[in-house]
């Protein structure tokens, strides 16, 4: 069982590398989603895969019977889970601002989107976009410090 | 003294709390991020006393034994960065009463700042692999949510980058824990330790290679830190310090962890690989530095060179040179942090972070140049202040191996790195202002508070360095006998099971 397993952690890891690689910004985020399926394969395939047995002590014995599946790898795996499913969520979050703001979710376009000078970066408008743009008076000066460079 | 252990963790956690159920009231939640910060300071030192006095502070959580249940311990290398944490917090916490604007804060900036000084505090003090995981991550996403906090455009740019970038070190990070898992049936450092004695040494040098790559991202070495130039100059000033601080100290302090503790089978062949990486991260840095001329960029190009002369320390693998790395990295976080204070200040009173329209504050104001000098040249070197102690004692212990190539790149990459400060020195301070260009007034008093409180430790450590260099011996001798490590986690019988390999030498 372990061999079919590995493969797809390898088939997964592949195809996730290779999103990762493209220069489309949400193409990197589904890569990063299918790496961290095939990371979380790897954890529970490290755990060995037994089957059969329950990892319950039974009642009067201190330990689990011989041959019980591994039960930490799962737990690691159902942390890793939450962890990796916040900092997607995140990601796909600051994609969709980006997107808002810059117009574009190609890598090799954003820094010349970047040097167009933008309304929004000199004068917010702080009462139209709650959500955003706080006060550049403290941060940033009359311009970006990105223009010009 | 358990909870001296876990206060590092619980006082910025609770505080993130309180301050997270106050979200309208901004001066309620400035005073609990001040109070909170100095607070973490008192116990902090409390902790790093008693580690000094009476050595390493062990925790069992939930009082599972070890290497059942997660263990915190706080060695001298721990509780040395728990304490410099504390201070990089309280500087922090200050400089941001006023640099963090009230849109910034009403987003929660107070909050998420809390929670990733708690995250950074329980990365130094675990002493479990998944553990050490779950702070990672807890100080990643606070720090995406700060870098980006405000949605300014250049900052999600930049975001983008670091966030694409760390996710993929964090997946090397937790694949590399399921096949030590694999390979050890275990987690704990300690247990690790004894466990990797039984394992191929081939296997745990690949192993060593994958914790490297994980570690490597977040530390930002040579091949792997073109996240770092590319987003620690767009936040406001106050979070670009302290993740120009701490963050990549983080990851310095995991490869140390690691490449003392747990892969030290075969250390010609790592920590030589470290060596070329020391090397190569020095050089890259510092010359990225050169070519770049806006103040924060400059500052993050010399992040990467210095992180370098920190693996240079590790990689050479002696007392001294640890003792080096420890101490080096002390200096740096105080020195670096403050840099970026200061170039907070130029830019309120200049108007921009771009050299180019910089110029005249030598006239301006005679206090920030001073203070402006001050870490510069002790980032450069300079005696006496801490720098110089810092790349002596590192350089030192090359020339005790008898590395030249090494330490000819390392005195090479000071003195670029005095073009670097110069550079900044004469556009920023010494040349006339720009046409066009109007100085505004002084900054608020809060803000020089921090500045010249770090200024001061750095001259303090530099003039009295030698408790702070006994500090660094302690946790240099600690790192290279992991035998004290791991019996005070697992006891003496398990410290006899692991058979120390390396004899201690007395530092010269």
């Amino acid at each position: 069982m372990e061999v079919p397993v590995a493969l797809t952690v390898g088939v997964l890891f592949g195809s996730g590398l290779y999103l990762v690689l493209q220069r489309n910004l949400l193409r990197l985020v589904f890569g990063l989603i299918l790496m961290s399926g095939g990371v979380n394969l790897a954890l529970f395939v490290a755990g060995r895969l037994t089957r059969g047995i329950s990892p319950f002590v039974p009642e009067g014995a201190y330990a689990p019977p011989m041959g019980a599946a591994n039960p930490l790898p799962q737990a690691l795996i159902l942390t890793a889970i939450v962890i990796s499913f916040g900092l997607t969520v995140f990601a796909l979050v600051l994609l969709l601002r980006t997107y808002e703001r810059l117009g574009t979710v190609e890598t090799n376009e954003l820094p010349i989107r970047l040097r167009d000078p933008h309304p929004a970066d000199v004068s917010p408008p702080a009462s139209s976009v709650p959500h955003a743009t706080p006060s550049t008076e403290s941060s940033g000066g009359t311009s970006d410090p990105e223009v010009g460079s | 003294m358990s909870w001296l252990l876990v206060s590092p963790i619980l006082i910025p956690l609770a505080a993130a709390a309180v301050s997270f159920a106050l979200p309208e009231r901004r001066m309620a939640q400035r005073t609990v991020a001040v109070g909170a910060s100095a607070l973490l300071l008192a116990t902090s030192l409390l902790l790093l006393v008693e580690v000094a006095t009476r050595g390493m502070v062990v925790m069992q959580a939930g009082d599972w034994p070890a290497p059942f249940g997660i263990t915190l311990i706080a060695d001298h290398l721990a509780a040395i960065m728990v304490v410099i944490s504390a201070i990089m917090a309280l500087a922090t916490a200050v400089y941001a009463l006023v640099d963090i604007d009230p849109a910034r804060e009403g987003l929660g900036y107070h909050p998420l700042f809390l929670v990733l000084v708690t995250g950074i505090n329980g990365a130094f003090l675990t002493g479990d692999l998944f553990n050490l995981y779950v702070w990672f991550e807890v100080l990643l996403i606070s720090s995406f949510v700060l870098l980006t906090l405000g949605n300014r455009r250049a900052q999600l740019e930049g975001g983008l980058k670091y966030v694409a970038v760390n996710l993929v070190s964090s997946l090397f990070f937790l694949v590399s824990i399921g096949v030590t898992y694999g390979l050890t049936g275990t987690l704990n450092m300690a247990d690790l330790a004894i466990a990797l004695k039984d394992v191929p040494t081939g296997l745990v040098t690949i192993l060593a290679m994958l914790f490297l790559v994980a570690f490597g991202i977040k530390a930002a070495i040579f091949p792997l830190f073109f996240w770092l130039p590319a987003s620690y100059h767009t936040p406001p000033v106050a979070i670009s310090a302290i993740f120009a601080g701490m963050l990549t100290k983080v990851g310095v302090y995991a490869l140390i962890r690691a490449f003392t503790l747990l892969f030290t089978q075969d250390v010609p062949w790592t920590h030589d690989v470290l060596l070329w990486l020391a090397g190569a991260t020095m050089l890259t840095g510092v010359l990225g530095a050169a070519a770049q001329n806006e103040f924060r960029k400059i500052l993050s190009f010399h992040i990467i060179s210095q992180i370098g002369y920190m693996i240079m320390g590790l990689a050479l693998y002696t007392p001294l040179a640890l003792a080096g790395a420890v101490f080096y990295l002390v200096h740096h976080i105080i020195v670096k942090a403050n840099l970026f204070f200061v170039a907070g200040l130029a830019q309120r009173m200049g108007g921009s972070f771009e050299l180019k329209k910089l110029g005249g504050l030598y006239r301006h104001s005679p206090l920030l140049s001073i203070l402006f000098i001050i870490p510069a040249f002790s980032l450069a070197g300079f005696p006496p202040l801490s720098g110089f102690w810092a790349k002596l004692v590192v350089v030192l212990a090359g020339v005790e191996v008898g590395n030249w190539a090494i330490v000819a790149v390392a005195l090479v990459v000071g003195l670029l790195t005095i073009y670097s400060m110069t550079k900044i020195w004469q556009a920023a301070f010494w040349s006339p202002t720009p046409e066009g260009v109007t100085l505004s007034g002084l900054p608020q008093k809060r803000l020089w508070v921090p500045v010249a409180m770090l200024a001061g430790l750095t001259v303090v450590i530099g003039l009295f360095s030698a408790p702070f260099m006994n500090l660094a011996e302690a946790s240099a001798a600690e790192l290279l006998n992991p035998a004290g490590y791991v019996e005070a986690v697992l006891g003496a019988d398990a410290a006899a099971e692991y058979d120390v390999p390396i004899v201690l030498e007395e530092t010269p």
